[in-house]
């Protein structure tokens, strides 16, 4: 079962965009990250989280769709192995990383029995902090500025890519040598 | 009746991302490498379309269903938050090898170390709205 080709999957996900915009909502996944801190109770200490998150179900229930989207590929549409860069392949063997080809998540970060290895612990906690932390404060993350944002040829959008890209090629180029 | 509209867009957005391997943390690095085409195909072929399918709505003012207005609310202005804000993102998104969207995919899927991630997330969002007041913007 082969990957779906770029020209695939790329126009499939303007149409779900178009799909939203159709419906009256704006595409946009990480605003959700919000709404399930109001529904924890965090509008007792910031004035951010005082919204009525009733008018984000919408969104919330496609949060569910995609777990259940998840769950479908993983099971019946995937043989669930990522085919990289022999080149890519070769530099991740480097970092100790060597479930390229064969895993569709690195073991040595997503294996169950890695979530007893601080270090492992440590970059999920802190990469998923840095996403949600970065998402909120750029008001966006990769579907509400990359796609959402930068369809509506919106500035700040291209400015807060910018930005996710600076961030990555740093991550990757200067602190993944210096963290495996 | 409208849940299970947004359930089936779900579930279409879930299987893209699982299907072109965009939820894939081997991908996200690849891509920062310039490994391969693949990821920047996507998001340029999503961004392309989506561009010219904005400015055809914009130019015949075409409505959303019960011909309320399309939701392109334009962005607030400004450049810190934004380039801050998003060279965060880029680090923690190279890092976990994941985005917003793909966490919850990742989760169906099984990975269930992904949860630490969103947990992750939801902290970072939550220490975001503590500190809003006191941040640039």
């Amino acid at each position: 079962m082969q990957p779906w080709a770029w020209y695939v999957s790329g126009p499939l996900i303007a149409l779900t965009m178009f799909v939203l915009l159709f419906v009256g909502k704006q595409f946009g996944m990480s605003s959700n990250l919000r709404t399930m801190c109001t529904i924890g109770g965090a509008g007792k200490v910031s004035n951010f989280f005082r919204f009525d998150w009733k008018s984000q179900r919408w969104n919330l229930i496609v949060v569910a769709g995609a777990v259940i989207g998840g769950f479908i590929s993983n099971q019946y549409l995937s043989n669930n192995q990522v085919e990289v860069n022999p080149k890519v392949a070769e530099k991740l063997e480097t970092y100790g990383i060597n479930s390229a080809n064969e895993a569709y998540m690195p073991k040595e970060l997503f294996g169950m029995e890695q979530l007893s290895n601080p270090k492992v612990l440590a970059i999920l906690v802190i990469g998923g902090f840095l996403v949600g932390f970065g998402a909120r404060y750029a008001g966006g993350c990769t579907s509400g500025h990359a796609i959402s944002g930068l369809s509506n040829l919106q500035l700040p959008s291209l400015i807060a890519v910018i930005g996710f890209f600076i961030g990555g090629l740093v991550m990757i180029h200067f602190i993944f040598p210096i963290l495996f | 009746m409208k849940s299970i509209v947004y359930l089936i867009i779900g579930v279409f957005f879930g299987i893209i991302m699982y299907k072109s391997e965009a939820a894939s943390w081997f991908r996200i690095y690849e891509m920062f490498e310039f490994g391969a085409f693949h990821m920047y195909g996507i998001i340029g072929s999503a961004l392309v379309l989506g561009a010219i399918g904005i400015l055809l709505i914009k130019k015949f003012n075409i409505k959303a269903i019960g011909g309320q207005r399309m939701s392109l609310n334009p962005k607030d202005k400004g450049i810190t938050r934004y380039l801050v804000g998003g060279i965060l993102f880029g680090l923690g998104w190279a890092l976990a090898g994941a985005c917003p969207g793909p966490m919850y995919v990742l989760a169906g899927a099984g990975y269930l170390p992904i949860l630490v991630v969103i947990g992750g997330a939801l902290l970072g969002t939550f220490v975001y709205g503590l500190l809003k007041s006191k941040l640039p913007h």
